[in-house]
Order: C-alpha cells, then structure tokens, then sequence
C-alpha cells in the first residue's frame, strides 16, 4: 500500500492540476494551460511505459511508437473528415491493441538485448513508414483540422475543455494503473519479472500474461498520443521517433522506475528541465547526456523513492 | 529494368553491407562479450566520419587521413569504455540503455559545437573520381569500398580465429567468469575489444565520409540498421553479422529498387505510386521479422552451450 505522506502527495497534485486553469486564467497566463495539458499528456506515457518497464522488467525502446499510432489515428481519419470522436477512439484504441499484440508478440519471442533491439528496430519500421506515406504529409507532417468531437456540450475547442479531457484521461489512466499492479495480474506480472523460469514452472503461462500487459501498456500510451494529435492539432512522425522513445523512458527513471506514480513526476520534471535548459542554451543536451549517466549512476530511485516509505513490491 | 542497373544495384548493396559489417562487427562483439547493450556505437561512426573529414582536409590524404584516424577512434574507444561502459557490466540493461542513450546526447551536440549545425562534406580523392568498367561502368571509389571491406573482414575473421587475443575474445563471448579464472586480464581485453570495435566504426564512417552527408545523428540511421543486422546473425557471432550484413544491404538496395517494378505488376499504376515507397522503407523490417519468427535467436547463434 501506499504510505500516507505518498498518497497526500498525490491528493494534492492532482488538485493542483485540478485548479491550475483557474488560477492561469487569474492571472492572465493562458500559455500554462497547453503546457501543463501537454506535460500531462507525458505524465501518461511514462506511466504507461512503467507498466511493462518497471513491473514486467520488458525493456521496450520502442513505445513512442504507441504515441505516434495514436496520433495517426486521429489524424487519418480527421483528414477524411471522420471527426467523430467515438469513431477515432475505437479505431486508436483497437489500431494500437492489434500493433501491440504483433510488436508484442514478435519481441516477446526473444529476451534481454534482443527485445530491446527488436523493439527498437520495430518502433522505426513505423516511423520510417510514416516518413513514406506522402498522403499523410510523409516528413513534413500534417495539420489536423478538426478536434474529436465527442458531446455537442463539450466542445473540444476549448482550450479548458481540452484540459480537463486530459486531466481526466490521466486520472483514469493512474487509477487503472494502480488496479492492474495491485491485482493478481500485476502479481503475476513482477513474479516474471523477477524470475521467468520460475513463473514458468509453477505453470503461469508467462507469454499471455506479458503480451496482455504489453497490449494494455501500449493502448494507453495510444491515448496520450491521441491527445496530443487533438491537443497540437498537428500530426507527424516525429512522435514515433526513437528519440521520443529514449525521452518516455528517461522520465521513467527520473520520477523512478516501478513505482507507477514517479513517472508522472518524472514526465514533468524532464520536460520542466527541458524548458529551461532550452531558454539558456541551444546545445541543452550535451549537458543533460553526462548528467542522464550520472543520475543512472548514482540516483536510481529516483523522484518518488526521495519520499520515505516502501510500496509493497513483493520481488524486493 | 535493365541487367545492367540491376548489376549496379546489387554493387550498391554490397557496398552498404561492407558499412552495415563494418558497424555491426565491433558492436556484435560487444554485445556478446560485455553483454552490454550499447546505443551509442553509432556515434562512434559519427565521430570517425567527422575526425576523418577535418584529418583530410588537413592533409589532402585520404591515407593519411585514415592512418591518423585509428589511434584518435581508438583512443576515444577506450576512454568511452573506461568512464562510462565499465561501471555499466554489473549493472541491469535498462542502466545501459539510457547510459549509452546519454552518450549518443552528448556526441550529437558535441559535433554540433565543434563542426557546426550544417553538417560538413568530404570529397572523393581526385584519384579515385572516376569509374571503372567490370562489365558495367562502376564508381572506382565504391570499388574500393567493397574492396576494403573485404580486406577488414577477411583480417578480423583471422584475429578472432587464428591469433591469441582473437582466442581470448571468443572464450570471454562464451564463458566469462572462467577466462578471467584462466589468469586473463578480462578489463583490459575489454577495453580493447571496446576500442577495435570503435576504429571499425570509425573506418566505416571515413569510408562513408564522401557519398553521404555528415551531420549529428547519422550514427542512429545505421545503429538502427546494425541492429536488424545483429538480431539476424545472431549476437556475438562476427560470421553471422558478415552473412547477414550483405543481406540486408542487398535487400536494402536491390528490393528499393525492384519492388516499384514488381508491383506495377501486381497492382495500377496508381496504388503502387502509393504503397511503393511505405513497403520500400519497411523490407529489412519484414525481413527481420519472418526470420525471429522461424529464428528467435538469430542464423547463427554464438552462444550454443
């Protein structure tokens, strides 16, 4: 379980997440609302990358392409006119299962260097095709006209409407979450993590386990890609891009690793430090590679693990 | 399509399969030996594509140049390995991951600082401009290319197979706690292995130098390729990152070429303007694919005990 001070801590970030369109409104800097809406947007995928990262051990290189197919399927379909927001959220969320369920598959096959290779190499086959498909904007990308629309009286055009979409995406993201490692799934899920043969011989069949968790871990990283798509109202390969695959998974180890809530710390944390950073100086990452090694080093736990008390881990 | 261009293109693959090889070999062994997953190899293409570029216009000699080059990737190689790869063996994959992720931020601005943002270019040596006919007229300096690469691989299947240090390096690929047992110097013959393994990406990235363009994050365009490559052949094995190195460059080059020609016969004209080019940039993928289907382990797996 939760210690007290973490789940204080959580009840109090949300609620500033919660009131932070009010106060920007006060204050008259609406610029915050987008930021914030897209710092969130992150938060998701790190935490969606951790389900199968820090509870199943699977080390994906990979998942940004998760981000990208969810985008497209906004996209795509806006760019045919379907802007029915049910429409395009079936089509993400059953798109991003059935590529989870072939990505999945295929990798899980292998272990250890292999499955981060292969991830990898299958995560850049879409970013290469997206690249190719010229019809889609190929390189360049493309504007996406139109937002999801979903309820007549909630227009996503809003930029408050947008926000809280997110910010009730991601509750719902953190909650489920918590759910899945806390159930006997998730229970399985570490037990592979910690030791597959063994799993194995006690008879839990191992594969459809981690397949399932891959498939759940990459539908939600698809929602946040759909958001973004509808947040930005652009759309391009760029999110399937490694780079954005090695960006998720640092905020996974800043925020720390196995711990399902870090990540969302660690997914504002590195895009905070980003910000900056990019304000001072254009080569900002030549100074954050050393400092990525050195936390890798030294501060493993990362953001969450500062706060005292033990989650219940069962392989620790 | 004529015979001719089809000859051309399968030189043209042959020739990227030397640069896949050239990449994939240091890094096989890599990650067989240390059982280090190492992302930023590809830099270490990068910065031998950069040293060589500055070395020959300093020298006007491509040989030079290259005789320069092996002890400053050498060099580089080892002190990568000595900062940041070493505290790394003991540690889990995920640490290598983003450590050498780290590292691939680091060299891709540090090019950026020193060469500029634009990229910089390298000529071909006067000399070797023109182009040679052997049945068909071919790039003397993609010839020679092909020829270097089959000069390198035929000398690295010879150290790993015939010297002492090559015999020490497939015994560490095959059971490490015991040749550090044996009285063998496990540090140094990583650091060493490490530091080969960055002179023939380096070499490959001179070699490359004058028909690409040189600029921060080439070296993950080919780490990509070099990866495919591996799980191919298998991890460790330097045979198998020979065989499908040429494969993959092949399929690379030819199928780009020939698969608009075939499927003009499959579908219009129209779809195939469409689903050419999407297919073209996925082959080596579907390659890769159907063979960890039949192959999890790759076609040649070093590691059979």
């Amino acid at each position: 379980m939760l210690s007290r001070l973490k789940l204080w801590v959580l009840i109090i970030s949300f609620l500033i997440l919660a009131f932070l369109p009010i106060v920007a409104e006060a204050i008259g800097e609406e610029f915050y609302i987008s930021l914030v809406a897209r710092m969130m947007i992150f938060a998701i995928a790190a935490m969606s990358l951790d389900l199968i990262l820090g509870y199943g051990g699977m080390i994906s290189f990979g998942h940004a392409m998760f981000f990208g197919l969810g985008c497209y399927s906004v996209g795509i379909l806006a760019f045919y006119e379907i802007t029915n927001g049910w429409v395009q959220l079936a089509v993400c969320v059953f798109g991003t299962a059935l590529i989870g369920l072939f990505v999945g598959y295929i990798s899980l096959r292998t272990s250890g260097i292999y499955f981060i290779m292969v991830t990898f190499a299958l995560a850049q086959m879409f970013y290469f095709l997206g690249i190719s498909l010229e019809t889609y904007g190929g390189d360049d990308g493309l504007p996406i006209d139109t937002r999801s629309e979903f309820f007549s009286f909630f227009d996503l055009s809003e930029e408050l409407n947008m926000y809280y979409l997110i910010l009730g995406t991601l509750t719902a993201c953190t909650i489920l979450g918590w759910k899945c490692v806390n159930s006997r799934f998730g229970m399985v899920l570490r037990g592979s993590r910690a030791n597959l043969p063994r799993m194995e011989a006690i008879g839990f069949p191992t594969l459809k386990y981690r397949l399932s968790a891959f498939i759940i871990s990459g539908v939600m990283c698809g929602l946040a890609g759909f958001l973004l798509g509808n947040l930005t109202e652009f759309l391009t390969p760029e999110y399937m891009h490694w780079f954005r695959s090695g960006e998720i998974m640092v905020m996974v180890i800043v925020g720390g690793m196995g711990t399902l809530f870090g990540p969302l710390y660690g997914a504002f944390a590195y895009l905070i430090f980003e910000e900056v950073m990019a304000s001072f100086t254009e080569y900002w990452q030549f100074y954050f590679g050393p400092i990525l090694i050195v936390l890798v080093l030294f501060a493993k736990q990362g953001l969450w693990g500062l706060l005292p008390g033990k989650e219940r881990l069962g392989d620790e | 399509m004529t015979l001719t261009l089809f000859l051309e293109q399968i030189l043209n693959g042959v020739q990227f399969g030397v640069f896949l090889f050239l990449i994939s070999a240091g890094l096989t062994l890599v990650l067989g030996i240390m059982n280090v997953v190492n992302l930023a190899h590809g830099s270490l293409y990068m910065l031998g594509a950069y040293v060589s570029t500055t070395l020959y216009t300093l020298t006007g000699n491509l040989f030079i140049a290259f005789v320069l080059m092996v002890p400053i990737l050498l060099i580089i190689g080892m002190i990568v390995e000595i900062i940041v790869l070493r505290t790394m063996y003991e540690r889990d994959h995920m640490d290598q991951v983003l450590a050498t992720f780290g590292l691939i931020l680091f060299f891709n601005e540090l090019v950026r600082i020193l060469w500029g943002v634009e990229g910089v270019g390298m000529k071909i040596p006067d000399s070797l401009a023109g182009s040679i006919d052997i049945g068909v007229p071919y790039p003397s300096y993609r010839l020679l290319i092909i020829a270097m690469g089959i000069l390198v691989s035929v000398a690295l299947y010879l150290m790993i197979t015939k010297t002492r240090t090559g015999m020490q390096i497939r015994a560490g690929a095959s059971n490490r706690p015991m040749i550090g047992a044996l009285g063998i110097n496990i540090r140094i013959l990583y650091t060493i292995v490490f530091g080969l393994g960055a002179v023939f990406a380096g070499f490959a990235g001179l070699m490359a130098g004058p028909i690409i363009s040189i600029e921060s994050g080439m070296g993950e365009e080919m780490l990509i390729f070099a990866f495919v490559v591996i799980v191919i052949g298998g991890i460790g094995s330097i045979r198998g990152a020979l065989v499908a190195s040429v494969v993959v460059g092949v399929f690379e080059i030819v199928g780009r070429s020939i698969l608009p020609y075939i499927l003009l016969q499959l579908v219009t004209p129209d779809q195939a303007q469409t689903a050419g080019p999407a297919l073209a940039s996925m082959l080596v993928y579907i390659l890769m694919v159907v063979i960890l289907f039949f192959k999890p382990q790759g076609l040649f797996p070093a590691r059979t005990g």
